[in-house]
């Protein structure tokens, strides 16, 4: 049997889950903490 | 431990932290898996389906791993009423969960051409697979019961009890008959050639970095959340 095609299946699951849990958490992150920094400066003004 | 308890504080130390944790963990990962995949020779018994541990092993290392961070940061909510253990636990819940998924999903590849199945109901596979369920319910229980930005008493408690899974985990392969098989890596050493053994432990090491900097950047988005609820409060209060 050849294992390749179960090692490509294994990588590609494992990096492509891996890098949009990682985009998603960086976007929310940079969503929120800029809503928080422009309502911080809203409210000093 | 109560010189992190403030939310500033530990932005302080989080924010640059972040960037570090997250390039280094991207580049161990890149190399480690460079390396498993084209460097390191194939096992003697299992052919190139070996290099599958390369991504296997870390991504089970770190469910059972996040579970235990979920379970110090109970202890922390609960004994020392730590403001940012909730928060901790919110945070590791996903990842923990989304890494036990693919430790699942990765070690029954596995299984298809060196066990010849993709599943089997053993002690170590469906006490795994429970591990999994628990993060569901926790991360439902935590949502649900949201009290600042952290977790409720009951989410807390939920960890705790819920962690008497991972001794199970990790005995299941020596207390019932196992097609997997016993711990290759333990405090006296390892079953595992050098050859095979050098990339896994780097790999281990890339992704519990890019997990810390991931953790990270979900607490720092829960802070957030909670500064933003409260400025708005605070706004419409005039």
């Amino acid at each position: 049997m050849d294992h390749w095609p179960f090692i490509v299946a294994a990588y590609g699951i494992t990096i492509g889950a891996t890098l949009a849990l990682l985009g998603w958490s960086m976007a929310v992150m940079r969503a929120r903490e800029n809503k928080a920094d422009a309502l911080r400066k809203e409210h000093r003004r | 431990m109560h010189g992190f308890a403030n939310p500033t504080r530990f932005l302080n130390i989080a924010r640059p932290l972040t960037p570090w944790f997250l390039v280094l963990g991207l580049a161990t990962i890149a190399f480690a898996l460079g390396a498993g995949l084209f460097y390191t020779p194939p096992d003697y018994l299992q052919g190139d389906s070996v290099r599958i541990m390369y991504v296997h092993v870390p991504t089970i290392w770190l469910g059972m791993a996040g579970w235990a961070g979920i379970l110090v940061a109970g202890v922390m909510q609960l004994v020392w009423k730590h403001p940012l253990a909730g928060i901790a636990g919110r945070a590791i819940a996903v990842p923990g969960a989304m890494f036990t998924a693919l430790g699942l999903i990765t070690g029954s590849i596995w299984g298809r051409p060196t066990w010849g199945t993709w599943w089997v109901w053993d002690g170590r596979l469906t006490s795994a697979l429970v591990l999994f369920f628990l993060y569901l319910g926790y991360i439902a229980l935590a949502s649900a019961s949201e009290e600042q930005g952290g977790t409720s008493k009951m989410a807390a408690i939920f960890g705790i009890v819920g962690a008497i899974n991972l001794p199970i985990i990790h005995y299941s392969v020596t207390w019932w008959n196992s097609i997997h098989q016993v711990q290759s890596i333990t405090l006296q050493g390892s079953t595992i050639d050098m050859a095979i053994l050098w990339p896994m432990l780097v790999s281990m090491a890339g992704f519990t970095l890019l997990f810390a900097a991931i953790v990270l950047m979900r607490m720092r988005t829960i802070i957030a959340g909670v500064r933003i609820e409260a400025r708005l409060r605070r706004m419409a209060e005039g």
